[in-house]
């Protein structure tokens, strides 16, 4: 008797299990289909999604990743195929060298106009024919610092190494960051893979380690608005946040050239409705769509018709907008020959070790 | 008798330096666990976005935080999961208890050593094996979440349940069955009853294990889908925003008040009795 109810109850528990999770599971039927679009944490306003599925009946699933890295593995991992993806330069380069994309059709696209010559040039670091990448946001690395603890001019990558500023200094905890700035003061490619190069930065980062409060990552910026250090290397995003908190600083990309970095929108190859995606895209170009997107992120924009709407005061800040001759001596780094990597990670190993 | 006095003296003065260092201790112990939760509390009214700098008092972050879709979805959905989960996982693990404690005692070894299992094991390795596994049967989404949160949250209920069930008297229930109750009604008015505590901490175990899941939930939930825990995550790479600040207020302060009222409200009931002898 006993078992006879306790088997009857757990069918009971079973059976509600089944149908809750196939309640839970049931798809939407969306007239116009559905995409699936992999982007980075806050890196698109919510209401640009929802707008998009009002227009054109376009059920959107949104997925948000923190890394370039995260993105790909479980991009690869083929779990939920994905049809749109929106991630940084080097992995561009990565996932069309391995044939995971499929080309956009550019030609047709109402709105693309709106991306100005200078990022498609950008963008062909990585995509050479502009055929697989819609640029979506960019950005340089540079100095932000505290104008009331600085004397003299800051235009140049020299005031983190001349001692001027010693103990004053906050430098970004990451390997190619690092190098990437000594490369250029020293007047070489960020991407350079050439040995003596290489071990002449080091030379330079030792010297400099005396100088250097603290070598962070995310808490750089805080440390500068805070006004614990005068200067800070930090991303041009980070330099605009720092800029609302504290009006005394600002943020200057050196002469001799630094990073700049892409983040672009790409068809999956897993993707079946490529129309739907075309559309997106050329969604995220519209000016209206593209000035709410700029608002939520304020990174730089590639969108020309947003630039020229923004306010005089705006245009001016080189965190927004670098000016074209901030970024002539920029680049947007690659992926390092294998054995210039290992060198490199173990220069940085006996670097932090010191 | 005056030995006696001076060495209590003695007993004392060490006693009191003792009570004096086991305070440092506690009080120390207590800001190390608390202070961080209360600079978080101050941030979520700090009108600054930044998290160096105080630019005044403002309950803005709290009104923005309702208004805010995208946390509420979060925030209905992790409840939603955590309530149901927990509840499936209620019900399975109470059976399950049931049946395991009926065993005999080489099948009821066997039987609780794979229910601590999925306790001791990484989460990590629960989720990813979970994702695989999902994969070749379903579409990932909420009910593959909710599917992978009952599994996990079984283990907290039978083990919490157990112990009442070793305590529980059979003889009761025998007895009730002996008057002529059936099975079901003995079931119910007998042996829940005296499992009872031990099911509501189970309940609530599992509720907050699957509140604060992050892992498993990260590798098993399609897109679209997500929790209070994998939105933060998405948010760190541009700083989490103040509105994050015055949810977790909000939920600590929730936790802090359900705790407090967990602990005062059974030393009434003595009292009451007592009362009602007299």
């Amino acid at each position: 008797m006993k078992k006879k109810i306790v088997s009857v109850i757990t069918m009971g528990v079973l059976i509600l299990s089944v149908a809750l999770s196939g309640a839970g599971c049931a798809k939407k039927k969306a007239e116009n289909g559905s995409l699936t679009i992999f982007n980075y944490g806050e890196y698109m306003d919510p209401d640009v999604i929802r707008q998009f599925t009002e227009e054109t009946g376009i059920e959107i699933k949104y997925e948000e990743a923190l890394t370039p890295e995260e993105m790909y593995t479980k991009y690869k991992s083929g779990a939920i195929s994905y049809d749109l993806l929106c991630t940084t330069d080097y992995m561009l380069q990565r996932l069309i060298q391995e044939d995971e994309l499929q080309k956009i059709d550019i030609g047709n696209m109402e709105y693309i106009g709106n991306i100005g010559e200078k990022y498609w040039e950008l963008a062909k670091a990585v995509d050479p024919e502009n055929s697989y990448t819609v640029p979506y946001f960019w950005g340089t690395m540079g100095i932000l610092y505290d104008t009331t603890k600085t004397n003299g001019p800051v235009d140049s990558w020299e005031v983190l190494f001349n001692g001027d500023y010693a103990g004053e200094i906050v430098m970004q905890n990451s390997m190619r960051d690092t190098y990437m700035l000594a490369l250029k003061y020293l007047g070489y490619s960020l991407n350079s893979n050439d040995e003596g190069e290489m071990r002449e930065a080091q030379e330079l980062l030792i010297r400099q380690k005396p100088d250097v409060q603290a070598y962070l990552v995310d808490e750089a910026r805080d440390e500068v608005v805070a006004g614990n250090a005068a200067m800070a290397v930090v991303y041009s995003g980070e330099a605009y946040l720092g800029n609302q908190y504290n009006e005394n600083l600002a943020y200057v990309i050196p002469k001799e050239g630094s990073n700049v970095w892409l983040d672009g929108w790409v068809i999956t190859k897993s993707c079946d409705n490529i129309e739907a995606a075309q559309q997106f895209l050329d969604f995220l170009c519209r000016e209206d769509i593209a000035m709410k997107n700029f608002e939520y992120i304020y990174y730089s924009t590639p969108n020309e018709a947003v630039i020229n709407a923004l306010s005089e005061e705006d245009r001016q800040n080189e965190a927004l907008v670098p000016s074209d001759h901030a970024t002539d001596n920029c680049e947007v780094s690659m992926q390092l020959s294998p054995e210039a990597n290992d060198l490199m990670n173990e220069l940085w190993k006996e670097f932090k070790a010191d | 008798m005056v030995r006696k006095v001076k060495s209590g003296n003695l007993f004392h003065g060490i006693s009191g330096l003792k009570n004096l260092l086991s305070r440092c201790y506690i009080g120390l112990i207590v800001l190390f666990l608390y202070a961080p939760i209360l600079v978080l509390i101050v941030l979520s009214f700090n009108r600054s976005r930044s998290r160096v700098t105080w630019g005044g008092f403002t309950l803005e972050w709290y009104g923005q935080l309702f208004s805010n879709r995208q946390i509420m979805d979060a925030l209905v959905t992790t409840l939603v999961l955590a309530f149901l989960s927990a509840l499936i996982a209620t019900v399975i693990g109470v059976l399950a208890a049931l049946g395991i404690h009926a065993m005999r005692q080489r099948n009821y070894q066997i039987m609780m050593i794979f229910t601590n299992i999925p306790i001791l094991n990484a989460d990590i390795v629960t989720g990813i094996s979970l994702m695989l596994w999902f994969v070749h049967f379903m579409p990932l989404g909420f009910g593959s979440v909710l599917i992978a949160h009952i599994t996990f949250n079984i283990p907290y209920v039978i083990l919490s349940v157990m112990p009442k069930i070793r305590q529980m008297n059979v003889s009761l229930y025998e007895a009730a069955r002996d008057l002529g109750a059936n099975a079901v009604y003995g079931f119910f008015r007998v042996i829940l009853p005296q499992l009872l505590s031990g099911i509501v901490s189970g309940f609530f175990m599992a509720f907050t294990m699957s509140m604060d899941d992050f892992v498993i939930t990260y590798f098993t939930k399609g897109a679209g889908v997500s929790t209070l825990s994998t939105m933060i995550y998405g948010e760190i790479r541009k700083g989490i925003k103040p509105e994050m600040y015055a949810l977790s207020t909000i939920i600590f302060v929730t936790m802090f008040l359900i705790l407090l009222a967990v602990n005062y409200w059974p030393e009434k009931k003595p009292a009451v009795r007592e009362e009602q002898r007299f």
